[in-house]
């Protein structure tokens, strides 16, 4: 019930958000999502893709520093309010959410995150009836 | 009291000739103290000479060198040549890379240091009258108590203000009426940056009228800059532990190189790799045999310093060979901010790293006056966590700087972005630009 995530450790200097952009289009790899924070050294560049583990392969080849990764995706209704009681079932659950973000796909708001405790996590999402998107559904998304 | 512009005319204005009937007469006598000594025996038996082989000032170059390893190897008290009960005082370097070295002294050792301290600051135009304030680190670091005895030899008063907490020093300078001070030249650049929050001007309230700088390499342009931030003129200064400490070298006020007091040590400045002689003015690696010290005398010390000869008179009227400020090091020895740290140091810390590899940078460079040291590590392992990240990079920051005393910065990269060197690995960029 996870989908990949590309993580890859980018330093904050001018080139390197572009070469690993340029594997991805070489390999002719779609971007679903994709996030980075500001820091001021370094930073995780962290991608949603099509073809995810020919994706590391290939970026793996073009020497970049990368690991694939394992993330929860919500299917949300594009309604307000959605985000918020998703949440609030994980808070109640105490889930603590290590990261999140979240984007829109055929009409759908899908929130990506990732927690600590990933049994937990899965067993509240299976309990509550939420949502959830498989690597296959978010294929068929595109 | 004096009145001469020297502290002891009779040495400081010796003849070369003089100087070199006193060198030899001196060298013998540290040779037949030196075979006193187990270590020195099995020196020069392997080197095949003896005592007497020493006949003329030019026999200095038929003795064996001796290196920090030497010293190290024989931690802590091979190299003593008095009985230990003789000694008073103990000098020890950090021992980072190994045994830390250890200098032993004898009463007659410190006095003889202090001299020469106090000479330098009267060569400067220092007098009794005047209020000296020490803002060098205490403790194992020599240019504490050298300069605290020397200043204090010379009928200075002298406050030992150590370094740091720069508001307290600031306040001792108005409040004390202190005309000089020796620190590290970063240090008072720093000291000035606070006197400018602060709003003192040293021009106008302060008494200030000379500085000592040394025990950090910096290049003219950043002696001038001092000169003009804090109104004074400032004396280059060189000293090592292995030596005694501060006191061995000292600008006069002709500011035209550092006079080496050869009525203490006998210069030679060689090749690095031949260990020949150079011509004057040639760089060199500037070597050192100590002539009047008791408790551990050094022959032919490699003090891994590159300098040159400027000179051996000078208007000012002392003879004693005039050096280059120092021009680097013919080893990888970094020196930033008062504090010796080798590459080696760094590299042991980054090892006990699993997450890094074993490629790495260190870079010196110059921010807002002050001397920084960049470590750049490649990440070994890639990880999806800024949690980790953040909390390694920490630790590596924490251990480097229980190790080599400094905080450095650390750079955490992806792999594969430090070039990949063919042969000897390039280690340290100084960008400083103190050696130019």
């Amino acid at each position: 019930m996870t989908i990949h995530q590309l993580s890859i450790f980018i330093e904050n200097h001018s080139g390197t958000l572009i070469k690993v952009l340029e594997a991805l289009k070489e390999a002719n790899i779609q971007i679903i999502a994709s996030t980075v924070a500001d820091t001021a050294e370094y930073g995780i560049y962290r991608i949603i893709c099509s073809e995810p583990i020919r994706a590391y392969e290939e970026l793996k080849k073009a020497g970049i520093t990368i690991t694939l990764s394992e993330v929860l995706a919500l299917e949300l209704d594009n309604k307000p309010g959605r985000a918020a009681d998703a949440i609030s079932v994980f808070s109640k659950a105490g889930i603590s959410i290590t990261y999140m973000y979240s984007f829109m796909l055929g009409g759908k708001g899908i929130l990506v995150f990732r927690t600590d405790n990933f049994e937990l996590a899965r067993d509240t999402i299976l309990q509550n009836y939420m949502k959830y998107i498989t690597e296959k559904d978010l294929v068929k998304l595109v | 009291m004096n009145n001469s512009p020297y502290f002891n005319p009779e040495r400081e204005t010796m003849t070369r000739q003089q100087l070199e009937a006193f060198q030899l007469e001196r060298l013998k006598q540290t040779v037949r103290h030196c075979l006193t000594n187990k270590f020195y025996q099995k020196k020069f038996k392997e080197a095949g000479i003896t005592a007497d082989d020493i006949q003329t000032l030019d026999d200095v170059r038929r003795l064996p060198f001796t290196t920090k390893q030497d010293l190290r190897e024989t931690y802590p008290f091979g190299m003593a040549c008095v009985p230990l009960r003789d000694c008073v005082r103990l000098h020890s370097s950090s021992g980072t890379t190994g045994n830390p070295t250890v200098i032993l002294h004898t009463q007659k050792d410190l006095d003889e240091w202090a001299n020469q301290v106090a000479r330098n600051l009267w060569m400067v135009g220092l007098r009794p009258d005047d209020v000296f304030q020490n803002s060098s680190g205490y403790g194992m670091f020599t240019g504490g108590l050298g300069f605290q005895y020397g200043a204090e030899k010379m009928g200075m008063l002298t406050v030992p203000a150590a370094a740091g907490n720069s508001l307290r020093q600031i306040k001792f300078i108005k409040d004390f009426g202190t005309t000089a001070i020796h620190a590290i030249p970063s240090y008072v650049t720093r000291l000035y940056e606070v006197m400018q929050q602060e709003g003192v001007d040293p021009r106008r309230d302060t008494k200030l009228k000379v500085l000592a700088i040394g025990a950090e390499p910096h290049s003219e342009e950043q002696r001038k800059r001092i000169e003009e931030m804090m109104g004074v003129k400032a004396y280059n200064s060189f000293g090592m532990s292995e030596m005694c400490g501060p006191g061995v070298g000292f600008e006069c006020p002709e500011q035209n190189g550092l006079h080496f007091w050869e009525d203490y040590y006998i210069v030679e400045i060689v090749n690095p790799d031949t260990l020949e002689p150079v011509p004057d003015g040639e760089i060199g690696e500037l070597v050192l045999t100590t002539l009047c010290r008791e408790a551990m005398p050094l022959l032919r010390y490699r003090t891994r310093d590159l300098t040159r000869v400027l000179g051996r008179t000078c208007p000012c009227g002392r003879n004693h060979v005039r050096l280059d400020r120092m021009r680097g090091r013919s080893d990888d020895m970094i020196v930033l901010r008062g504090v010796n740290i080798f590459p080696i140091q760094i590299e042991k810390i980054l090892m006990q790293f699993p997450e890094v590899g074993t490629n790495y940078l260190i870079t010196l460079v110059t921010e807002d006056n002050n001397d920084q040291m960049i470590v750049e590590v490649e990440l070994n392992e890639p990880t999806d966590d800024y949690g980790k990240l953040q909390k390694l990079s920490q630790e590596i920051c924490r251990r480097l700087s229980d190790e080599i005393l400094l905080k450095p910065k650390l750079r955490l990269l992806s792999k594969g972005t430090l070039p990949v060197s063919e042969g000897k690995a390039v280690r340290v960029v100084d960008k400083r630009k103190v050696y130019q």
